[in-house]
């Protein structure tokens, strides 16, 4: 059986007919052609397919397509909205070099922003912590970890709009 | 390989949820974060016909701190919301710690506390602490509700005290003792964000220098995370020192039955346990002996 839901994804309402066993992740990727959230480990511990979900970073291949009925989702579209003009965390990682073969990329970006909207300038160690969800092969965490931090400079504190 | 079918329903009240998994019986599964539910589907270790969710149901999110009757987290309370709820840190700051030591930051913004007990791994980052502190869970069942020791709840790996169509609505911890002081240690392969490999949460209680009472709960080395009640009892009724507790340690180190398996061989949790050990209840006393000054 379907289930109705309605769901925003960077600002966009979709009403869909998903199956009860669908993901986050799958309706994001196949059903709304979103393919910037990738899909990693499946099981929640490499983090490449970190959405948020009313305000709050989650594994989106845990998370069921029908519990996000009435949810407000943002993807690593959202950040560069008119595909444009990058985001100041999108600018971070390019300059510092923090992004290699790009898989983890993403996730890595909405756990930056996650974090960065409650806390704009973390220490390295409070940087390193919002990101131990997340895995990447190549950068060796380092680069990253520079990006994040110039990204909380860059953008300074943030009002809490979507908390 | 297809994915695995499911219905999904997702009520707004407890006793909707529990006539459900009545209704479904063993093929209907009860979910809150589903970060351990849905790893445990697409590993095809379990085929549910039904997901029941919970995290609908108003309320049951609640986290209440009260001078008389404790603390109170309800089922579908995020990992994340206990670790950082200002009342808990302050009076219960070992549970927020437990809670912010579990898996990753994705994970605990889904899962949940009661889940994490609910799901019985032996490893349960929440289990020891919550032990530790003489927890209590709420059940509600078709036949009504329940409280049952938190030591009691725990029967096996994956397995719990829990009868058909019963759901756990909180779990509950008394106000601490005057005096007393706790800790949780744990160790894992990847720093703190996997399955811990060993565990250790205690709570004790000092009346001056002297161990008035003693509780020391080790996490994935039994089948259960487990009391080690010998070494509990060497520490009650004396003076706590270095010493003793180094003799404690090695006494709740040979209480276990640790296995190896991919987190850890035997013999390093044996040690570890009475490095854990040592580390917590040092950790415990100093924080009794702080409180003892205020």
């Amino acid at each position: 059986m379907k289930h109705d839901i309605s769901l925003t994804v960077n600002g966009d309402t979709y009403n869909l007919a998903v199956e009860a066993w669908r993901t986050l992740n799958e309706v994001l990727r196949e059903d709304l052609n979103l393919t910037g959230t990738k899909l990693g480990c499946g099981s929640g511990d490499c983090g490449a397919c970190t959405v948020i979900v009313d305000g709050k970073s989650v594994s989106s291949c845990l998370t069921l397509a029908v519990e996000m009925d009435g949810r407000q989702i943002l993807t690593v579209e959202g950040l560069a909205p008119s595909g444009e003009t990058l985001h100041p965390i999108q600018e971070a990682f390019i300059e510092k070099g923090a992004i290699q073969c790009g898989f983890c990329t993403p996730g890595m970006e909405i756990s930056a922003l996650n974090l960065l909207e409650t806390n704009p300038l973390p220490s390295d160690d409070q940087i390193r912590s919002a990101i131990s969800g997340n895995l990447c092969r190549c950068t060796g965490y380092n680069k990253i970890v520079d990006a994040i931090a110039e990204a909380g400079r860059r953008m300074g504190p943030q009002p809490k709009t979507r908390r | 390989m297809p994915a695995a079918q499911f219905d999904y329903f997702a009520p707004t009240t407890v006793d909707e949820a529990v006539a459900a998994l009545v209704k479904g019986g063993r093929d209907t599964r009860v979910m809150a974060g589903g970060t351990d539910l849905l790893v445990k589907i697409r590993h095809r270790m379990l085929f549910p016909k039904c997901i029941v969710n919970l995290k609908r149901i108003a309320g049951l999110d609640a986290i209440t701190v009260d001078k008389k009757s404790g603390l109170t987290i309800g089922a579908t309370a995020l990992l994340a919301d206990v670790a950082a709820h200002q009342g808990i840190r302050r009076h219960y700051p070992t549970v927020a710690e437990a809670a912010g030591a579990t898996a990753n930051v994705q994970v605990r913004n889904m899962g949940t506390v009661v889940g994490n007990l609910c799901n019985a791994s032996p490893s349960a980052d929440n289990a020891p602490t919550l032990m530790a502190m003489a927890a209590t869970v709420d059940i509600t069942g078709p036949t009504g509700s329940r409280r049952m020791p938190l030591d009691q709840f725990f029967q096996g790996p994956g397995v719990t005290a829990l009868e058909t169509g019963e759901i756990v609505t909180a779990v509950r911890v008394p106000p601490p003792a005057a005096g007393s002081g706790t800790a949780y240690h744990s160790l894992s392969q990847r720093g703190k964000m996997d399955c811990s490999a060993v565990g250790v949460g205690t709570m004790i209680v000092l009346n001056g220098e002297r161990c008035t009472d003693a509780r020391i709960i080790v996490g994935a080395c039994a089948p259960v995370p487990m009391r080690t009640l010998a070494a509990e009892k060497m520490l009650i009724g004396k003076k706590m020192t270095d010493t003793l507790i180094r003799k404690a340690a090695q006494q709740a180190s040979e209480e276990t039955s640790p296995i190896t398996d991919v987190r850890a061989s035997a013999p390093y949790r044996w040690k570890m346990v009475s490095v854990l050990t040592i580390r917590a209840l040092a950790d415990a006393r100093k924080m009794a002996l702080r409180k003892q000054k205020k």
